[in-house]
């Protein structure tokens, strides 16, 4: 090859020379609706694959490997609810990061917007309102919501004023925001009955979530996830807000020429897809843990953006994939504690379903071309 | 007069150099990608899987050069995953970096937990050991902190130069630059872009894998979870902070690092006053900040996050 660009190269026809690494890929005009259903499909199967040469190299067989984790998530009634109380916070980070990714607005923040919403509801909710809970647990998850949403304002300021990129500055604030729940944690809104553990006074009694099924961890946060995704759905599919994301997302040079305020479009996402965020907190601490601590989430922020990939970002598959991974992190879990397969496997095959739906969704973009 | 305390000190410039050490690595392997027009946001996973390989091979047996090198291999591979998705493939490069990152870092926490399954504490290795440089070593104050690093230290500052030449001087450089500004034009000269695209983003992942190697077999002498803890983000701040220039990142790499040693020193002198998370959150503020300042005056590489398919208008 050569590579010197200074000299005269004879200018060759591009068609020519065309020994592209790939192959060469043209633009559907119409994707067939059993196609993109199998894009999700064939990017679990590959993560399974993945997973199953995992499970052989630890030596365990791989039907009974997915044997312990299918029980270990779905099979009992414990199971079911242990695994459908984990999808809750993982629907709403994954609707948070579903709306984002949209409008093409990178919010890689959730992780942070989560915690300020739970530092939010323990700020109210731990006995500094006494309020009854009809009224106490709407209040905790409209202040989780504006935490939220408000920790997501700035981003958007640098962004559309000053064109900072969003990835950054949301990752950057992950961190931020966790030392600050750390200092609130080990300072100001220690419990002093935690006998010197770093975390908050428990939510009073009016503000927790009731349980669903007794004696379980499944909280009543469960309806307010799914109405969260039906309501985003309707949202998205049926009013003018919806449209002008979709064109945003499209392409926003257009949908600005076209009249769409592209910024204040993008404020409206950023603080929507900020309370979404910000209410997986409020109802991890409200309704599964009962106070904040610094491992409330075991990142999900970040596993929210693979529930929405895994979704093709539509409101109502989100909630499906978030059972789905949750049901992975929960039978991989009860995996690692039956067999001596480390449980790390639940984010391998996270990623891994992350990276193969995003070539399943790229074919059901383009055909190859003959 | 305690702040002056410190900058007096020639442990705090030695410290500066040592935390600049992975920075500087990997904020050129960064900058290599996005030159080349691939925002590589896998540099967190990819500094593990460095930080992990190069620990594992020393830790069978393997001696601490050939580790270096087989970190960069692994670093090289997992940067063409990240090349045939982003470039062959065109796909996003947001979503697909967080995916490289997500899998690369649980595939080594995997990896190390099947390996070494019963152990509490982290078993060490002989890392790197400081290297005086002869005379140089024996001077007051500037021997201690400037020549008297370990051989990997001496490694990262003497790349950039090389770094620069190769962006700046060779035809292979040229050809890098142009597919980050406007490949269409690369396409015209009879280059293949994909080629172009994807070697500087496997030389960028395994400049970014030795960068995680640095810790565990340089700095530190085992590998721990969560060892990168957020460098590689910085990094990518970094290369904004560099206006995307190989001179300029080094700069900056050693300006964090400082403010790293600083704020460690400063924790010891007035921790009683101001809480430890204050200072542990000024790289991630001092971040964000210099993103502010050169964001205006921002130049990216036109084709930055724009897939490259030929035929097909950008």
């Amino acid at each position: 090859m050569n590579w010197a660009c200074e000299c005269p190269v004879p200018l060759k026809n591009p068609q020519n020379h065309d020994q592209s690494l790939l192959m060469q890929l043209e633009l559907r005009e119409s994707t067939p609706w059993w196609l993109s259903l199998s894009a999700p499909i064939i990017a679990i199967c590959l993560s399974l694959l993945l997973a199953s040469l995992l499970i052989v190299w630890a030596g365990e067989s791989v039907i009974e490997a997915f044997r312990t984790m299918a029980v270990g998530a779905f099979g009992s009634t414990f199971a079911l609810t242990e695994t459908l109380s984990r999808a809750i916070p993982l629907t709403l980070t994954g609707l948070a990061a579903a709306i984002a990714f949209r409008a093409r607005f990178y919010n890689i923040g959730a992780e942070g917007q989560l915690y300020c919403g739970a530092l939010a509801a323990t700020l109210i909710g731990s006995g500094f309102l006494n309020l009854p809970s009809h009224l106490l647990i709407p209040l905790l998850f409209i202040a989780g919501a504006a935490a939220g949403g408000l920790a997501l304002l700035l981003p958007w300021f640098l962004k559309t004023r000053l064109n900072v990129d969003e990835v950054v500055t949301t990752l950057l604030l992950n961190f931020i925001i966790l030392l600050l729940v750390s200092f609130a944690l080990e300072g100001p809104l220690r419990d002093p009955m935690s006998m010197g553990w770093p975390q908050a006074a428990p939510i009073i009694d009016a503000g927790v979530l009731p349980a669903l099924v007794p004696r379980t961890r499944l909280h009543a946060g469960a309806f307010f996830a799914l109405a969260a995704a039906v309501i985003l759905w309707l949202l998205l599919r049926y009013s003018v807000f919806g449209f002008s994301i979709k064109s945003l997302g499209l392409n926003s040079h257009a949908a600005e020429h076209a009249g769409i305020p592209a910024k204040r479009t993008l404020l409206w996402v950023a603080l929507l897809s900020g309370a979404l965020a910000g209410c997986a907190g409020v109802s991890e601490v409200a309704g599964l843990k009962g106070y904040l601590t610094l491992d409330l989430s075991p990142g999900f922020g970040y596993t929210g953006i693979a529930v929405a990939m895994l979704a093709n970002l539509h409101p109502l598959g989100v909630v499906l994939s978030a059972i789905f991974l949750a049901g992975v992190s929960v039978g991989a879990d009860s995996m690692g504690r039956a067999l001596g397969v480390p449980s790390y496997i639940a984010d391998i095959m996270v990623a891994s379903a992350v990276l193969s739906v995003l070539i399943g969704l790229m074919f059901t973009r383009y055909r190859i071309r003959h | 007069m305690d702040i002056l305390d410190i900058l007096i000190s020639a442990s705090f410039w030695a410290a500066t150099i040592r935390i600049a050490c992975p920075l500087v690595f990997a904020t050129l392997g960064e900058l290599i990608c996005e030159r080349a027009g691939v925002l590589n946001l896998g540099i967190e996973g990819i500094m593990t899987a460095g930080a992990m390989s190069g620990w594992l091979w020393v830790f069978n047996g393997g001696d601490l050069i050939s580790a270096v090198f087989f970190a960069a291999f692994v670093g090289a591979i997992l940067g063409l995953l990240h090349a045939s998705f982003t470039v062959s493939l065109g796909l996003s490069q947001h979503v697909t970096g967080i995916g490289i990152t997500l899998l690369a870092s649980s595939l080594s926490y995997f990896i190390i937990k099947m390996l070494l399954p019963a152990s509490t504490a982290p078993p060490k290795i002989t890392p790197f050991q400081s290297l005086d440089i002869p005379v140089l070593s024996a001077l007051p104050f500037l021997g201690e902190a400037l020549f008297s690093h370990t051989a990997l230290t001496y490694t990262a500052f003497l790349i950039v130069p090389v770094i620069m030449y190769v962006l700046y001087r060779t035809p292979w450089g040229l050809a890098v630059r142009i597919a980050g500004e406007n490949p269409v034009a690369l396409e015209a000269q009879g280059i293949n872009v994909i080629s172009v695209r994807t070697l500087a983003v496997m030389l960028g992942s395994a400049l970014m894998a030795v960068g995680g190697a640095s810790l565990t077999i340089s700095a530190f002498d085992a590998f721990y979870f969560g060892m990168v803890n957020g460098r590689g983000w910085i990094c990518i701040a970094l290369v904004i902070f560099a206006s995307w220039r190989p001179g300029k990142a080094l700069l900056g790499a050693l300006l964090f690092a400082g403010l790293d040693a600083f704020q460690v020193r400063m924790q010891q002198q007035v921790g009683a006053y101001i809480p430890y998370q204050f200072f542990l959150m000024l790289p991630y503020v001092l971040s964000i900040v210099a993103m502010i300042i050169v964001a205006r005056r921002a130049e990216y590489p036109k084709a930055l996050l724009k897939p490259y398919r030929r035929g097909e208008r950008l």
